[in-house]
């Protein structure tokens, strides 16, 4: 029997999940879409996990859950470990590169900066109410270029002069990038524009007063542009470490966080096939008016957020 | 005439003060039902959409108080927007189509112009001294809240049977708010200390120590801010807020002697006032790091001055320190899920940092 560890970092765009060992060799491992379904999404994703370790020893005792759908999932799965994705990606990083000191994140919907010393996180930062310097304005602008957005790298790449577009909004990233393609500049020039914008934002925005040092590490689904990679060694004069793994970065931290927790049960892949619905109904009991979710395992009561008190909770489990 | 039916702004447990203070005007009150997510909804529906979001909860709360009766309405006055929400939230209710009187609440160049500025506004046939008492006794009255809910912040976090301190609390806010005379009020004061006194806490001798600083409303009104005092409490942190009315009546006090001392201790890092408690947001950063405090937490509205004023300078000072301050903007959409995975991001961040090791 080898003893292993399940993460699932369900983010807003990708599913990632990995199965580690002990000693944090990674044995399986697996990323797909979440097209806004997460639970169809792990399901899919533990699928594709159980073939991948049929044959082996492995034999997970503990789960870890993180990405914005962490409670959801987490609770699904009864999870040992529900943690935030920056915790995890801090752990996860350090145990491929204990001397990081700067860790770049940019993902579908958000972006963040971990600043560590000495193996330790000390600072950190996450975009808010901006969306300028994430994944899907990316993708979003590839569409507009006719481009597909994993070639964006390498026309980036293939830039002579990369044009000025305006980083500092998307709105404003947007009309500078129609004015530019309508004066006739090469499409190259352009996403290399774009790049340089993406890494400006970052680095104003979410990295606003941060001691950016070397190594630094960037992960999320936008470390996988080698354009955007150009783009930040540039403008921090220093070498940008991605990993092949980068993506899985959350799930491996949150997988070692399982483990850490010191807490095990043996988890059964047949969860699979059990069916969980979400329901969402509004309390009512006061103007909070609270939202509440629930998801089901086979029709019965799991979990249930969104309450701003026990009133509407104890209503749901308890229905007179 | 129609006699006055007076509510005010809510903001935090202070209703108790302001309620009091208006009482001994002769006056009915009438206080805002407790904030909801319809007061938000009611607020930012009549609001103009980029105002900072504290004029959407007071205008909620106005037009919930009116619908109760209300007819007059007090509100403060500030150095920014703020200064100018008087006149737009009256003009806003007015096109709604409520006959509502405001009375200003100007602070004046000290406190005894205050009182009398509000003495003439109210235009009460209260003597000025018992205009004054009014004032004192409301002041007592937060003194008093504010004791009770700086032990809660300080110890929730560490009682031994969950839900206790929130029950004392509760039980002596309202004993405040039926109290008629300071004696009265200093007595309940010295019973609620006696009481969270014997609360059994189970306190590490070493526990993370986080202050909560930033523009005042969002400081004070817990429903503004997700309740962020309480859910770093109930993570095991000693919770300092150091800007309380009992903070903001010193300042008054003491009049500019007051920025000068938060000045001269700031270590450089602000060397003349600031608004929006931006002063205090920058010396106090610089001060409780020294005190060995494991973090901040700056909250301020989206579009509010400490984005010009202050958070430069804390930005600064974080850095050269490596002292962990953690900044959150607020408006009427923010997810509140976004908060929470950062104050637990924030969390581990500093429980890391204390172990100096990665762990669960």
């Amino acid at each position: 029997m080898l003893k292993s560890y399940l993460g699932i970092d369900i983010g807003s765009i990708s599913t990632k999940g990995v199965v580690v060992t002990e000693e944090g060799d990674i044995l399986a491992s697996s990323y797909l879409w979440t097209e806004g379904n997460p639970i169809g999404a792990v399901k899919r994703l533990l699928a594709q996990l159980e073939e991948d370790l049929t044959g082996t020893e492995a034999r997970i005792v503990a789960v870890g859950t993180t990405g914005s759908a962490r409670e959801l999932i987490g609770a699904i799965l009864d999870a040992q470990a529900i943690k935030n994705e920056i915790t995890a990606h801090a752990m996860g990083t350090l145990s491929l590169h204990p001397d990081v000191r700067t860790i770049f994140e940019i993902g579908g919907q958000d972006s963040k900066i971990i600043i560590l010393r000495d193996g330790i996180p000390v600072d950190y930062a996450m975009n808010t109410l901006c969306a300028a310097g994430t994944g899907s304005f990316l993708s979003s602008q590839a569409k507009r270029l006719g481009i597909q957005v994993e070639q964006f790298g390498d026309y980036a790449l293939r830039a002579e002069r990369p044009t000025k577009i305006a980083g500092r909004c998307t709105v404003f990233a947007e009309s500078d990038l129609v004015h530019k393609a309508q004066m006739g500049y090469a499409v190259e020039d352009i996403v290399a524009g774009l790049c340089n914008a993406i890494v400006s934002n970052y680095l104003n925005n979410v990295g606003k007063g941060k001691k950016i040092e070397a190594p630094i590490v960037f992960q999320g689904g936008v470390s996988k542009n080698v354009g955007v990679v150009k783009a930040f060694a540039d403008a921090t004069g220093h070498d940008i470490l991605v990993d092949d793994c980068g993506h899985l970065m959350g799930a491996l931290g949150i997988a070692l966080l399982a483990k850490a927790s010191g807490l095990e049960d043996d988890f059964d892949f047949s969860i699979r096939s059990m069916s969980f619905k979400t329901t969402g109904l509004e309390c009512g009991r006061c103007p909070n008016n609270c939202e509440i979710v629930c998801v089901l395992r086979d029709e019965e009561f799991l979990a249930g957020w969104g309450n701003r008190c026990e009133v509407g909770l104890e209503q749901i489990m308890r229905p007179e | 005439m129609e006699p006055r039916k007076v509510t005010f702004p809510h903001m935090g447990e202070y209703w108790i003060g302001f309620k009091a203070l208006a009482e001994r005007m002769g006056c009915e009150v009438v206080v805002p039902p407790r904030m909801t997510v319809q007061t938000l909804e009611l607020g930012t529906r009549h609001s103009p959409e980029f105002v900072c979001v504290p004029f959407k909860y007071n205008l909620g709360n106005f037009i919930e108080a009116i619908e109760l009766g209300a007819n007059t309405i007090i509100q403060a006055v500030g150095g920014c927007r703020f200064g100018y929400y008087a006149e737009v939230q009256a003009a806003i209710l007015k096109d709604l189509g409520y006959d509502v009187k405001f009375i200003r609440l100007d602070a004046g160049r000290n406190p005894l112009d205050m009182v009398r500025g509000f003495r003439d506004k109210m235009g009460t046939n209260k003597s000025f001294r018992d205009v004054k008492d009014a004032f004192f006794f409301a002041a007592r009255l937060g003194l008093a809240i504010d004791e009770i809910q700086d032990f809660a912040r300080k110890n929730l976090g560490f009682q031994v049977t969950p839900g206790q301190i929130e029950r004392i609390e509760t039980k002596y806010l309202a004993r405040l708010a039926a109290a008629t005379n300071i004696r009265e009020v200093d007595a309940i004061r010295q019973e609620a200390k006696a009481e969270l006194g014997s609360v059994a806490l189970d306190r590490p001798e070493n526990p993370l120590r986080v202050a909560i600083l930033g523009e005042l409303y969002l400081v004070l009104e817990p429903f503004s801010n997700y309740d962020i005092g309480r859910q770093l409490a109930l993570r095991g942190i000693e919770v300092h807020q150091p800007l309380t009315i009992t903070e903001m009546i010193n300042h008054s006090i003491k009049g500019f002697k007051h920025v000068d001392e938060l000045i001269a201790h700031s270590g450089g890092w602000v060397d003349h006032h600031l608004g929006a408690h931006g002063t205090e947001s920058v010396s106090l950063s610089y001060t409780l790091m020294k005190e060995g405090f494991d973090g901040v937490i700056h909250l301020k509205p989206f579009g509010c001055m400490p984005e010009v004023n202050a958070m430069s300078a804390m930005q600064k000072l974080s850095r050269e320190y490596t002292f962990p301050i953690l900044f959150i903007s607020y408006d009427s959409q923010t997810a509140e899920t976004g908060v929470n995975t950062r104050i637990e991001a924030f969390c581990d961040m500093l429980e890391m940092r204390k172990k100096g090791v990665v762990s669960a």
